[in-house]
């Protein structure tokens, strides 16, 4: 066993895990951050997409152990103390950028990494950065014009969070 | 899918790494950025007894300038190599090639070093190291040596790294001023390339005066196109030259026949592909 200090969206857990345990068995199992889904757990998918101090990752290939001191963020971190949705997600509701759901919470933590790489990406920046994500269901239309209006949305807030 | 247990060690120098892989055996396996290695243990492909990770070594990271050379150190993640100015400015092959790794996510935690000592021949950086006749820089239990990387690799999945030694660096001599393209052939965008040509050119007046090309998936190792290259200098830098000098891209290459592409339709794309790239990195 192994012992790690790890923050995850704000709280900083100390847990003795085995060295073969993935980031998102950690989060989901360890944790309770059951937001973050499992997909393919081959890293071709994306649904287990989050933030490692900020970087999209795929926490199916990423082992705990390699998260020991640093920061992780997950869907369930994004949202606002009294619930406020953050402008991404805000943005896929009102575009309705889902059908079943399933790959929304690692399309959305991509989107908001992308969003903070390049906070005015074009059409083709959009699909080209969301390209380690897939959709089985919306043909990728409305997730595009999600990222547009989130894109919108925090230039006018100010730049991204 | 969960791996096979293994004991884990974190060193945070080179030398403790080293000391670990000499305990370890051949039982032990480095862990880079884990983007290739981790879905072949959760498949359970691979099942070593000791994983070493070599993400707290921060003298493994980062790119640096050593008079001519540029050193990119074998920890360095695509995300980082894409970005340093370094390679923008002297190995812009490097940087638009490494855009075109899998995907962002991938590109955050996959590493230079890991992905050339992973030897995949599908894989998209070997034919880069190869075309630029890229130094790897090695360090074992008795000091360091260096090795070109056209006998870096030297089979599938295989290269002249023995079990006590460490990728460390990738040392490249400047090609500030060279055009660069890579040439990419997959089925998904986020798929191993079927085939793909890596070239840097050097026009002056509109004549090629000097070229580099290399193959990716064409054989067994990345494979440096000689013939193209020779074909290609000296001569114009025409739409109908380079294609007549791409047709060269098959000599010296044994393409596998498997479930994406037959043999026939590699060594075809091979020669579109050269075309393609060298065409575009000559602007």
């Amino acid at each position: 066993m192994a012992k790690i200090t790890v923050a995850v969206d704000g709280t900083t857990y100390q847990d003795e895990v085995e060295p073969r345990m993935l980031l998102v068995q950690y989060l989901r199992e360890k944790v309770g951050k059951t937001g973050t889904l499992i997909g393919c757990d081959t890293s071709n998918c994306g649904a287990c997409t989050v933030l490692l101090d900020g970087a999209s990752v795929k926490s199916c290939s990423v082992l705990a152990v390699q998260a020991d001191g640093h920061e992780v963020t997950t869907i369930e971190g994004l949202a606002g103390i009294n619930g406020e949705l953050h402008p991404v997600q805000q943005a896929f509701h009102d575009k309705h950028a889902l059908q079943c759901g399933y790959c929304t919470p690692g399309m959305i933590m991509r989107s908001v990494c992308l969003l903070n790489e390049n906070p005015h990406p074009t059409e083709a920046e959009i699909r080209e950065g969301l390209n380690g994500n897939l959709c089985r269901c919306t043909g990728y239309q409305n997730i595009v014009a999600a990222v547009q209006q989130a894109a919108d949305a925090l230039a006018t807030a100010g730049g991204a969070r | 899918m969960i791996p096979a247990s293994f004991d884990y060690t974190a060193p945070t120098t080179l030398a403790d790494a080293l000391a670990a892989l000499a305990q370890g055996g051949d039982d032990a396996k480095i862990l880079a950025g884990g983007q290739s290695l981790l879905p072949v243990l959760k498949l359970r492909m691979a099942a070593p007894g000791l994983l070493i990770d070599l993400g707290k070594i921060d003298e493994l990271r980062g790119v640096r300038r050593e008079g001519d050379t540029i050193v990119v150190g074998a920890m360095t993640t695509h995300h980082d190599v894409i970005a340093d100015p370094l390679v923008r400015e002297h190995l812009s092959l490097l940087a638009k090639t490494t855009e075109q790794v899998a995907d962002a996510q991938v590109r955050y935690r996959g590493t230079l070093g890991g992905a050339l000592a992973h030897a995949d021949p599908a894989g998209d950086l070997g034919a880069v190291t190869v075309a630029l006749d890229a130094q790897m820089r090695i360090a074992g239990p008795n000091g360091t040596r260096s090795v070109p990387a056209a006998q870096f690799f030297t089979d599938y999945f295989t290269t002249a790294l023995a079990e006590n030694e460490i990728l460390t660096g990738i040392a490249f001599d400047s090609f500030a001023g060279w055009g660069a393209h890579y040439e990419k052939f997959h089925t998904v965008s986020q798929a191993w390339s079927t085939v793909a040509v890596a070239a840097a050119v050097l026009v002056a007046g509109g004549t090629v005066t000097a070229a580099r090309v290399a193959l990716t998936n064409m054989g067994p190792t990345p494979i440096r196109a000689r013939a193209v290259e020779a074909a290609l200098v000296d001569g114009p830098a025409s739409d109908d030259a380079v294609r007549a000098a791409a047709q060269a891209a098959t000599e010296g290459t044994a393409p596998v026949d498997d479930a994406t592409a037959p043999a026939a339709y590699r060594s075809h794309l091979a020669r579109v592909l050269t075309g393609r790239a060298v065409l575009a990195a000559a602007g």
